[in-house]
This record gives C-alpha cells, sequence and structure tokens, in this order.
C-alpha cells in the first residue's frame, strides 16, 4: 500500500489515539510515537504500529502517533483506518487487516 | 438458559467506551454502526468494531453488531466486518419484509464460507421500525433458521405511524405483534430503548411492562440501567418459594403416578409447572429480585 495523501484518523479522547499518515521521503518510513504510556509499553506500541505497517505493505511514509493509553485493538484500527483513507476508495481486504 | 434481558448499544466509533464496555456486564452488547456514528466515522468505526470484537475482553460476553441497512453504501462493509469479526447476532435495522432477512443471510453465508467461518455460525436479529415491519412481524421471524430475536425500535416506527412517544398507548399494538411473532417463531423479543436516562421511575414502569407482556428483555444505551433492569427481571422471592413448591408437588405426583397434581387444594397443570420451572432457573441464573 502506497499512502498517496495526508490522512487522519482516531481523537485525543482517553482510551484512543490519533494518526496522521503523509507521503514521506522516497524509500523512508518515519514514524513518531508519542504517547502517555510510552515507559510501558512503548515497544509494544511500537510493535503493534510494525506489525500492521508490514501486513499492508506500507514500506515509506511519514506515519505519527499520539497515543492517549489505547488497547491494542484500537492502535491496530486507527493506523488501518488513516492508512485506508490515504490511498482513498479501495476495496478492503479483510484478510490484510486481521 | 440463555438470559438476554439487557442488550447494551455502544457506538461503534468510540474507543473508550469499546474499550470498557464489557465491565458493565450485560446480557449482550451491541455494537452500533449505524445511527451512533457520523456518516464520515462509519469507515472508522467499522475497522475499530472488527478488531474489537477479537479482542479477549469480550470473549465471555455476547456480541451483536447493528450495521448500516444493506441499500446503503455501508451495509455489505459493515457485514463484512462483523462477520469476519466474529460477531455472535447481526441486528439488521429497518426490516420491512422476510425478504429484507433472507438477502442478508445469503450475504453472511459468502462472507462466512469466504472467510473460513463455519456456515450458519453468524446468527440474526430483525429490528421492526415500521407499519410495515410490524404487520409482517411474524413472516420476518420465521424466515430463517439463524433468526435468533426481533426487536421493535420505537423511534421510527412512532414517526412512521405519524404519532409520538408517550405513555406506551402509541406501542401497544406494535408490542403485541412483534411478541406474538417471536412466540410463534420460538425466538427472542426485544423491546424499544428508554431514552430518558434520568428518570428511572419511567424506566422501570416501562419494564415492569413489557416484563409482563413477555418481552424477554430490552435494548439499552446506557449502562446505568442494566442493574435496574436485572433486578426488575428477576423473580421475588414468594414467585421462587412457589415455584419450588409447585415443582415438589409435580415431582411428588410423577413419582406417584398420579396425573392431577394439586397444591393447597388447587389443580396444577403442565403449563404451571413449566412456568415453576422458568422461574427456578431465572432464580439461578439472576438471583432474586432486591
Amino acid at each position: 500500500m502506497k499512502i498517496i495523501k495526508e490522512a487522519v484518523a482516531g481523537t485525543l479522547e482517553s482510551s484512543d489515539l490519533l494518526v496522521k499518515v503523509a507521503p514521506g521521503l522516497p524509500d523512508r518510513l518515519d514514524i513518531h510515537i508519542r504517547s502517555e504510556v510510552m515507559r510501558q509499553f512503548g515497544a509494544h506500541i511500537r510493535a503493534v504500529i510494525d506489525d500492521t505497517l508490514g501486513k499492508l505493505g506500507v514500506t515509506e511514509g511519514d506515519i505519527t502517533v499520539e497515543d492517549k493509553g489505547a488497547l491494542d485493538c484500537a492502535i491496530r484500527a486507527r493506523l488501518q483506518t488513516a492508512l485506508l483513507r490515504s490511498v482513498g476508495d479501495v476495496k478492503i481486504d479483510w484478510e490484510k487487516l486481521q | 438458559m440463555k438470559l438476554r434481558r439487557s442488550m447494551l448499544f455502544m457506538p461503534g466509533s468510540n474507543s473508550a467506551m469499546l474499550s470498557t464496555a464489557f465491565v458493565f456486564k450485560p446480557d449482550s452488547i451491541m455494537f452500533d454502526l449505524e445511527d451512533a456514528v457520523a456518516l464520515r466515522e462509519k469507515d472508522a468505526a467499522r475497522i475499530l468494531v472488527f478488531h474489537a470484537l477479537q479482542h479477549p475482553l469480550y470473549k465471555d460476553i455476547e456480541t451483536v453488531v447493528r450495521i448500516n441497512p444493506l441499500d446503503t453504501p455501508f451495509g455489505l462493509d459493515d457485514l463484512e466486518a462483523a462477520v469476519r469479526g466474529g460477531a455472535h447476532i447481526v441486528r439488521l435495522p429497518k426490516t420491512d419484509s422476510a425478504d429484507d432477512v433472507r438477502r442478508l443471510e445469503a450475504e453472511i453465508a459468502r462472507i462466512e464460507h469466504a472467510c473460513g467461518r463455519e456456515v450458519g455460525s453468524t446468527q440474526l436479529m430483525a429490528a421492526v421500525e415500521s407499519a410495515s415491519g410490524v404487520v409482517n412481524a411474524v413472516s420476518i421471524a420465521t424466515s430463517s433458521p439463524r433468526m435468533m430475536g426481533i426487536a421493535l425500535a420505537g423511534f421510527d416506527y412512532v414517526m412512521d405511524m405519524q404519532t409520538e412517544r408517550g405513555d406506551g398507548t402509541e406501542l401497544f399494538y406494535a408490542r403485541c405483534a412483534v411478541l406474538h411473532a417471536a412466540r410463534v417463531a420460538k425466538i427472542d423479543a426485544f423491546d424499544v430503548v428508554f431514552s430518558d436516562v434520568n428518570d428511572d421511575d419511567g424506566f422501570l414502569k416501562e419494564v415492569d411492562l413489557i416484563r409482563r407482556l413477555g418481552f424477554n428483555g430490552k435494548s439499552l444505551i446506557n449502562p446505568r440501567q442494566i442493574e435496574l433492569l436485572h433486578n426488575a427481571y428477576a423473580p421475588t422471592e414468594e414467585d421462587v418459594e412457589y415455584a419450588r413448591r409447585v415443582v415438589a408437588a409435580a415431582d411428588k405426583a410423577e413419582r406417584e403416578g398420579l396425573g392431577v397434581i394439586a397444591l393447597n387444594g388447587k389443580m396444577i397443570d403442565a403449563p404451571i409447572v413449566n412456568h415453576a420451572r422458568r422461574v427456578i432457573q431465572s432464580a439461578l441464573a439472576s438471583g432474586v429480585r432486591k
């Protein structure tokens, strides 16, 4: 999946997160994470983000995540939503969202 | 005995609510992708619910997804999310006829087959929200072996009937029609939401009415209503005590080979015994009324 335009998903409410994705520099995938629970769960959040990006084949772009203590399932969902919004109106491949 | 007294609506787009709803312990949680979700958040809600359904937090609770109608641009994608996510039940809003259910059923079977889920494992609930739906309630309720329940949705129904919510008179025919359809089909019946969450007395009055009519339960929009509802549905200590005496008398009569059962000089027949057994089961499942 190639990020074509800027897109946002989620909120800054507690137990949610805000994800912004944008086209980045060629061959670069930049991921910025801010979280209220960075110290305890930073590595885990990063792993969920990497896994989600990997399954969708995202290899370049600029990803910013502002986490407010969201569950894994919300992190996955918000990131996927932002990515799908960034590529416009596409048919969802549900297998890749698992 | 699966209790379905409380079916709690949760907006599918709200991450915080989806992360905590299980703690309220309703009998079923309904993730809403329809009216509670703004148009521009339909995509986000669908994906959030798809993942929430698979989260271990929800492994011990019955999950329902209210999808958008299939004739909207959202309905089929919602259905993909619900079925692939593993929802126990899909709730179809604005069901006007048995054909609506059959079309939904065909799409669900297609998705189950595509994703490797056992075909037939997703159950269905139809919400009737119009005069057509109420008039066709029996054919809707009996339209598919997947049907586990039929619900009345009050707001759209009263709009269609050119009236408004009041003391319940405006819903009397619809409630009775939906309830009879459910009993014909041997499925559960669910009453409308009570939207004034600060009016406990009004809520309990409505619960008392629908419980006596025979509804299995009610759709809820606020977790605060769960405990009130469960307590109102629990049998009283007197009910349980009487039920125990009825069952004991029935068991004694059976042991002695008697065809007629009497308790305190009154004849007791099979429906009374069956009801008594249900009261005892209900008390075992939900305790007695406080």
